[in-house]
């Protein structure tokens, strides 16, 4: 752990250098975010609801999706860009110093201009919470931060997902994209918005309604079975086969030339 | 000690001839043609012994090193390096080996390298006592004292590879593999890097294994030499032994005063302008000296050099009659 904090300071060392770029950046992944709440909003003053749900009601199930997205982006990083780390060789180093391989891909590259995305995140939770009308208890604050738990395991398991198919083609492949930015898109509305077959997929294959759908039933009040705040737990479980995936094409790994 | 049993490795690659319908044709079905990387490579090099690796590009030199630092895993064969197997017990081999790649930094690029060495430091765990002893060697004999608090990225070649000489040695490795290190570097730059190889293996018994195309650092470092072609090891010997073998003709070049040279057995006269000529000799039918003495006995010598062939030469020659 302590080993850890050294690398994100070195990291954060190294981002500095860039100042204009680093905050260019940041600012960036702030106004992207920023423009994919106004059309959320747009959408809303027009429609005023979407299959029942209200835009704070939205907001909140969009803030913890981006939320969770934006933390396994700026810590999972190493993954969303593993093959670069391929391509570059520098997955022989890291196989060439006394420490685990996941743990050193995790610290070979944290992205903190991601702090811009997650800042907009949180400010649109704190809009929508107080708009929602939910009243706020000790098992509402848990299911919100298990929620966003949960999330950060299934994002960054999809993250190693993607690093464990790129021992396989080198090239990353954009395809992965629809699993893990298309999931973070279509986690703007709740998940059943999208009809039954969606939710099944989302539930079964790739587990997102885990974290963002039934959770978020029962903290909106639209269902009372207490048992949905631990749902999102369950995404830990989808890390066991995408690790295991991975550590799969890392056995049958060969490195590129010379 | 480092022990190879009949390594091999093969690797797929995919085949295309040229041209947008063939790569389109590419995309629906590959044709994979099988290369051999390694076949049966045998050999043990003892503690502390210093081994010159050569042989032409694709020869099989980094999958080697590779498969001895544990990065890539062999289809058959036996690799044993002090009692472990290196793709088997990773975390335990590389704590004993350090690796330079030439071309390859290891230094984290935005920082200055001082703050690399101390991550390392804490990767490898070496406690401080040790880290600052052989910190303070390592900057001393490879002259890096005023660089390390240099952003990598401002670095010459020649000082970044001092440096990633330095990072390889902080943990104390008991083998040290270096592929290519003095590629792209000036003169003085690689003579320094030389130095220090050679005092490093003497006064620490280093083991060391290098990879090279200059033939220079083979001259300068090792005794032994191991050949390698085709993903086969062709030869282990000593270089006296390699270029004996290869080149028993000697040329001499002389100026004599006089008219013309004599012809006289076993000697050819591959240039005669009149008071500067150029002779070769085989010295498996007759020594330097004798041919010497010969020519100054019908003519009065001035001048008189000796060149046999060049190392380059040799291992030219060498890649000719191995046909790789």
């Amino acid at each position: 752990m302590k080993l850890y904090l050294k690398f994100i300071a070195i990291q954060l060392k190294s981002q500095m250098q860039y100042k204009a770029s680093f905050f260019m950046t940041a600012v960036g992944q702030f106004l992207i975010s920023f423009s994919a709440f106004l059309g959320v909003y747009f959408m809303l003053s027009r429609f005023h609801s979407v299959k029942g749900f209200e835009l704070p009601e939205i907001l909140i199930c969009f803030s913890v999706v981006l939320t969770s997205f934006a933390i396994s982006e700026c810590f999972v990083r190493g993954f969303d860009v593993f093959p670069r780390l391929i391509q570059s060789g520098n997955l022989d180093r890291i196989l060439l110093r006394p420490r685990n391989e996941v743990f050193q891909v995790l610290t070979s590259n944290i992205e903190f201009t991601r702090f811009g995305r997650l800042l907009q995140a949180l400010l649109m939770l704190v809009y929508a919470v107080p708009a929602s009308g939910i009243v706020w208890s000790f098992d509402k604050i848990m299911t919100v931060v298990l929620m966003i738990i949960g999330g950060i395991a299934v994002f960054s398991s999809l993250f190693v997902l993607y690093a464990g198919i790129s021992f396989f083609t080198v090239e990353g492949i954009e395809f992965m994209n629809i699993f893990t930015d298309g999931t973070k898109e279509f986690g703007k509305y709740p998940v059943s918005i999208y009809g039954k077959g969606i939710l099944k997929f989302y539930t079964y294959v790739v587990p997102i309604a885990l974290f963002q759908y039934y959770p978020f039933l029962y903290l909106v009040g639209r269902s009372d079975s207490i048992g949905l705040i631990f749902l999102p737990l369950l995404g830990f479980l989808f890390m066991i086969p995408c690790y295991c995936f991975f550590r799969f094409g890392l056995r049958r790994y060969k490195s590129t030339g010379s | 000690m480092i022990e190879l049993k009949n390594i091999s490795k093969t690797f797929k690659v995919a085949q295309r001839s040229a041209g947008f319908s063939e790569a389109v044709k590419a995309l629906f079905k590959k044709e994979y043609t099988y290369v051999n990387a390694l076949r049966d490579v045998s050999f043990t090099v003892q503690d502390g012994e210093m081994v010159g690796y050569i042989g032409p590009n694709g020869a099989g030199k980094s999958s080697t090193v590779k498969v001895m630092s544990g990065i890539l895993t062999p289809d058959s064969g036996e690799c044993i390096i002090d009692g472990l197997t290196p793709w088997k017990s990773r975390k335990e081999h590389v704590k004993n080996i350090g690796v330079v790649f030439g071309q390859r930094s290891q230094l984290w690029w935005d920082v200055p390298v001082i703050d690399s060495f101390e991550l390392l430091r804490d990767i490898y765990k070496v406690d401080e006592s040790g880290y600052k002893k052989t910190l303070s060697a390592l900057t001393e004999q490879l002259n890096i004292g005023d660089i390390i608090k240099t952003p990598v990225r401002q670095l010459s070649l020649g000082q970044r590879m001092r440096c990633e000489i330095a990072a390889s040695l902080l943990h104390s490795p008991k083998i040290l593999f270096l592929d290519e290190p003095t590629i792209g570097l000036d003169a003085v730059s690689k003579i320094a890097v030389r130095d220090f190889i050679k005092t490093l293996n003497r006064e620490n018994g280093t083991t060391v294994i290098l990879t090279t195309h200059d033939m220079q650092d083979i001259e300068a470092l090792t005794e032994r030499i191991l050949l390698i072609g085709k993903g086969r090891i062709l030869l282990d010997g000593t270089l006296s032994q390699l270029k004996n073998r290869h080149s028993t003709h000697k040329t001499l070049t002389v100026d004599y005063i006089g008219e013309k040279l004599p012809e006289a057995e076993n000697m050819t006269v591959v240039k005669d302008m009149g008071g500067h000529a150029e002779i070769v000799i085989d010295t498996s039918l007759i020594s330097v000296s004798q041919a010497v003495a010969q020519i100054s006995a019908s003519v009065e010598l001035k001048d008189i050099s000796v060149t046999g062939e060049s190392v380059d030469e040799t291992v030219v020659s060498l890649y000719k009659e191995f046909n790789i």
